[in-house]
C-alpha cells in the first residue's frame, strides 16, 4: 500500500509537467512572476522593511491587506460545502473538492503575507505553540495562528483522501471525511472571524472597534470567494472536460447576490454610524470617504470600489441579465475588485489615519512591495492551477492507479 | 488540463496519461526535465542573490535563544557576551550590558506638568542620546504634541513645530512616551509573549524575542511604539556604552522597542533621562509604592489628567495641571 502512494508521488510529479501549450505557458509565466517577487523579497529579507512604504505611523500595508482579504477567499469555499454536504445538493458535489483546493492554495497564500511582513521572520519559531511562547487564548494573533494552521491541515487531509481514493477507484469512507468536513465548515468561518477580530479587538483605533467588522468580514467573503469560484469553475469547465453543472454555478450566482445585497447594506450602516453623529471617532472613516484636512490618497479608490459593487448588484438582481453567464461573470469581476479594494487597502491602511495622537501620514506601497505582493498572489493561483490539473484527471477517471501485474509499457 | 481526450486534436501524444506516467523515462522526457530543472535552479540562483547584501549575518544562538523569562542567569551571561561581541562587530564600541532586575517593594510612574512644559524638546534627545536610538532612519520614544489653547484635540495639533523661541504664544505642549499601562493593549496583542510588564510597572520588549510583526503598534493608543525597519545606524559618538539588555542596547533590525523609563538608570536609583534634562521642572518621576513620593502627592492634590482614560488602560504616567 505504501509502495503504491509512493508510485502515486511519482506520477503525480511526472502528470505535474505534461499538459497543454496554454497550461505550459501559463505555469511559465506565474512561475516567472514568483520569481521576480521573490527576488524582491531576498532584497527585503537583506535590507529590512525599510524597502516598505511602512511607517511608524503606518505600521500594516499591502501586506497585510492582500492577508485580510484572501483569508476571505479561504472561508469561502466552506460555501460550497454546506450546500453539498448538508443538503445533499448532487450539483455541487462535483465541484467542492475543486473550492476546498481553493481554500489550500488561498491559506498558503496567506501564511505567505504573514511571513514576508515580519521583521524577523527567522524567528518564525516563536509563533508554533509547543515550540514557543505562545499568548493564547489572549493574543488574537495567537488565534489566528492556530486556526490558520488548522484550516490547512483539515483541507489538505480531506482532499489529499477524496482525491487519493479516488485515484484508487475505490469508494471514499464516508467515516474516514465526512466529520472532518463538517468540522471545516465551523473552522472556515472562524478563520475570518478570528482575523476580523484582530482588528475588532484594538480599543485604540476606533475605526475598526466596532461590531459589524465581523459580520462585515463574513459578508465580503462570500461575495468575493464564490465569485472567483464562478469564474474560475468556468474556465476549468472551457479548458478540460470536467462536468460542471449549470445549476451549480447558478447556485453560487444566487450565493453572491445575496452576500453582495448583504455586504452593500453593511457599508450603508458603517456609513450612517460614521457620519450621522460625527465625532473624533470618525476621523479615520472621513480619511477613507472625503479626505482629513487636504489628505485624500484613498478617497478616489473607496467610491470607485462602491460604485462597481452597486454596478454589479444591480447586473445580479436584473433577471433579463441572469440568462447569459457572461454579465454574471463582469459582475463578478467587479465585485472582487471592489471588496479586494474596501477590505483591503480601504480597511486596513484607513485605520492607521490618523495616528492616535492625531497625526497624518499617508501610505505608498513600493515598487519592491507591489512585485511581493504581484508574487504571492501568482505562486497562490499557480498553486491552484497545479492541484486543479491534478485533481480533474483524478476525478474524471483518466487518471487511475494501474495494480502492478496488469501494467503495461507504453508502445 | 490535459488535451488528450479532445479526439484527434493533438497527434503529438495519442498515449493516454496513465500509460505517460508509468511508462519509463524517454531521452524526450529527460531533456525536457533537464531543461525544466535548469530554468529553476538559474531563476532560483538570481532569486537569491541579494542574499549577498544581507546587513546581519544570522547566527545560531541568536535563532535558538528562548524567551528572557527562561534564561538562567549562566544562559544571559552567554547571550551578553554574544551581543557584546555582534555590537563590536557592527559599531566598533565596547558596550557594557548589564540585566539588572526590578527591586522589590518598587513601582514607578511619572507625572507631567503640562502648566510648565515650554516644548524644549530636550527629553526627545536626552532620550535618543541615552537609549542608543537609531538616527537614520530616525527614532524617537517621546513626541512632543503642540496643543491649540482652549482642546485637547490631537488632531489639531502640530507634532513637526519648530518657531524661533518655544513657548509659541497661545500654544501648550503635551509630550507623550509609553505609560507603561497597567492593562496595556500591546501586552494583549503580542501573539508571543515578547513584550510584557514587570513587576515594578516597566512594560519592556524582549528584542530577541520579538518577531516583527507589529500587532502592538498597532494596539498602543499612545502611539509610543517604535520599529526598526532598518538595522539602526548611530554615529560612533553618539552611541551611550552603558547598555541594558531590556533597556537601552542597540537593537536589532526588525524588532519593536519603545520608552521603558529609563530602565538602565531608574533600576539604579537614578531619574530617567528626560526627568533629568527637564530645564522646567515639568517632570516628575518616582516610586509610587515608597512613603511621601511626589507621584501620589500630585494624584492626591493636583487636578490629574489620564490621557484616553475611557479606554481603561490604566496607565503609570499622569498629565496635571499647574503653573
Amino acid at each position: 500500500m505504501i509502495r503504491d502512494f509512493i508510485i502515486f508521488q511519482w506520477r503525480i510529479y511526472r502528470l505535474s509537467f505534461i499538459g497543454s501549450k496554454l497550461f505550459y505557458t501559463w505555469m511559465s509565466f506565474l512561475t516567472f512572476l514568483t520569481f521576480v517577487g521573490a527576488y524582491c523579497y531576498v532584497r527585503q529579507f537583506s535590507h529590512g522593511l525599510v524597502l516598505t512604504g511602512m511607517t511608524d505611523q503606518v505600521s500594516w500595508g499591502l501586506y497585510i491587506a492582500n492577508f485580510t482579504f484572501i483569508v476571505g477567499l479561504a472561508a469561502a469555499a466552506v460555501m460550497l460545502v454546506i450546500p453539498a454536504y448538508v443538503y445533499h445538493n448532487k450539483d455541487l458535489h462535483d465541484v467542492v473538492i475543486l473550492g476546498e483546493l481553493l481554500a489550500i492554495a488561498a491559506i498558503i497564500m496567506c501564511l505567505l503575507f504573514v511571513n514576508v511582513d515580519l521583521g524577523r521572520p527567522d524567528r518564525f519559531w516563536h509563533l508554533l505553540p509547543p515550540l514557543g511562547k505562545f499568548n493564547f487564548p489572549v493574543s488574537m494573533l495567537s488565534w489566528d495562528v492556530v486556526v490558520l494552521l488548522g484550516y490547512l491541515v483539515l483541507n489538505v487531509y480531506i482532499c489529499g483522501y477524496l482525491l487519493y481514493i479516488h485515484y484508487l477507484g475505490t469508494k471514499p469512507n464516508p467515516l474516514v471525511y465526512i466529520p472532518f468536513v463538517f468540522i471545516a465548515i465551523f473552522w472556515a468561518i472562524s478563520i475570518h472571524t478570528v482575523t476580523a477580530f484582530l482588528y475588532v479587538g484594538l480599543s485604540g483605533r476606533p475605526f475598526w472597534n466596532a461590531a459589524i467588522v465581523a459580520p462585515r468580514f463574513i459578508g465580503s467573503a462570500f461575495t468575493a470567494g464564490p465569485g472567483f469560484m464562478f469564474i474560475t469553475f468556468q474556465i476549468i469547465r472551457r479548458l478540460s472536460n470536467y462536468k460542471i453543472s449549470d445549476e451549480a454555478l447558478r447556485l453560487l450566482r444566487q450565493i453572491i447576490t445575496v452576500s453582495l445585497m448583504i455586504n452593500l447594506f453593511m457599508v450603508g450602516c458603517e456609513v450612517f454610524k460614521e457620519f450621522y453623529a460625527e465625532s473624533a471617532h470618525s476621523s479615520s472613516a472621513r480619511y477613507l470617504f472625503f479626505g482629513l484636512h487636504g489628505h485624500n490618497t484613498l478617497v478616489p479608490f473607496i467610491w470607485f470600489a462602491i460604485f462597481i459593487e452597486s454596478i454589479a448588484a444591480i447586473i445580479f438582481l436584473v433577471p433579463r441579465l441572469a440568462g447569459k453567464f457572461v454579465y454574471s461573470n463582469v459582475a463578478c469581476f467587479l465585485s472582487i475588485i471592489g471588496i479586494w479594494i474596501e477590505k483591503g487597502p480601504g480597511m486596513v491602511v484607513s485605520g492607521f489615519v490618523p495616528t492616535p495622537l492625531g497625526e497624518i501620514v499617508e501610505y505608498f506601497p513600493t515598487l519592491e512591495e507591489a512585485l511581493i505582493c504581484i508574487g504571492i498572489w501568482s505562486l497562490g493561483i499557480l498553486i491552484y492551477s497545479w492541484l486543479v490539473h491534478l485533481a480533474i484527471p483524478i476525478l474524471s477517471g483518466t487518471f487511475r492507479h494501474k495494480p502492478l501485474k496488469s501494467q503495461t509499457i507504453a508502445e | 488540463m490535459s488535451d488528450e481526450n479532445k479526439d484527434g486534436k493533438n497527434q503529438r501524444e495519442p498515449r493516454s496519461l496513465e500509460d505517460i506516467t508509468y511508462a519509463p523515462l524517454t531521452r524526450r522526457s529527460f531533456l525536457k526535465a533537464g531543461l525544466v530543472a535548469t530554468a529553476l535552479t538559474t531563476g532560483g540562483a538570481v532569486t537569491l542573490s541579494p542574499i549577498k547584501e544581507l546587513d546581519q549575518p544570522l547566527s545560531i544562538d541568536e535563532f535558538l535563544q528562548k524567551h528572557y523569562e527562561e534564561l538562567t542567569p549562566q544562559h544571559m551571561e552567554r547571550i551578553i557576551s554574544r551581543i557584546k561581541r555582534e555590537i563590536k562587530r557592527d559599531y566598533k564600541i565596547d558596550a557594557d550590558i548589564s540585566d539588572t532586575k526590578p527591586t522589590p517593594g518598587v513601582e514607578f510612574a511619572y507625572a507631567l506638568n503640562i502648566g510648565r512644559c515650554i516644548g524644549c524638546r530636550r527629553c526627545v534627545y536626552a532620550c535618543m542620546d541615552e537609549n542608543n536610538q537609531s538616527r537614520d532612519p530616525e527614532i524617537q520614544y517621546i513626541r512632543v504634541l503642540e496643543m491649540e489653547k482652549g482642546s485637547m484635540n490631537f488632531e489639531t495639533s502640530n507634532h513637526y513645530y519648530d518657531p524661533e523661541t518655544v513657548p509659541a504664544k497661545n500654544k501648550f505642549y503635551v509630550p507623550v512616551q509609553c505609560h507603561q499601562c497597567d492593562n496595556a493593549p500591546c501586552v494583549k496583542a503580542c501573539p508571543i509573549k515578547a513584550t510584557w510588564q514587570e513587576p515594578d510597572g516597566i512594560v519592556v520588549v524582549d528584542y530577541n524575542w520579538c518577531i516583527g510583526c507589529r500587532y502592538c503598534l498597532a494596539a498602543c493608543p499612545y502611539w509610543a511604539r517604535r520599529f526598526n525597519f532598518a538595522k539602526p545606524k548611530i554615529p560612533k559618538k553618539d552611541i551611550n556604552p552603558k547598555m541594558d539588555y531590556l533597556g537601552n542596547r542597540i537593537r536589532p533590525r526588525g524588532v519593536a522597542e519603545k520608552c521603558t523609563f529609563c530602565i538602565q538608570r531608574t533600576r539604579n536609583g537614578k531619574l530617567p533621562a528626560c526627568a533629568e534634562v527637564c530645564p522646567t521642572g515639568s517632570r516628575i518621576f518616582g516610586n509610587i509604592l515608597e512613603k511621601g513620593n511626589p507621584i501620589s502627592y500630585i494624584l492626591e492634590n493636583k487636578r490629574v489628567y489620564v490621557m484616553k482614560e475611557e479606554l481603561q488602560t490604566f496607565p503609570r504616567f499622569y498629565y496635571f495641571f499647574e503653573k
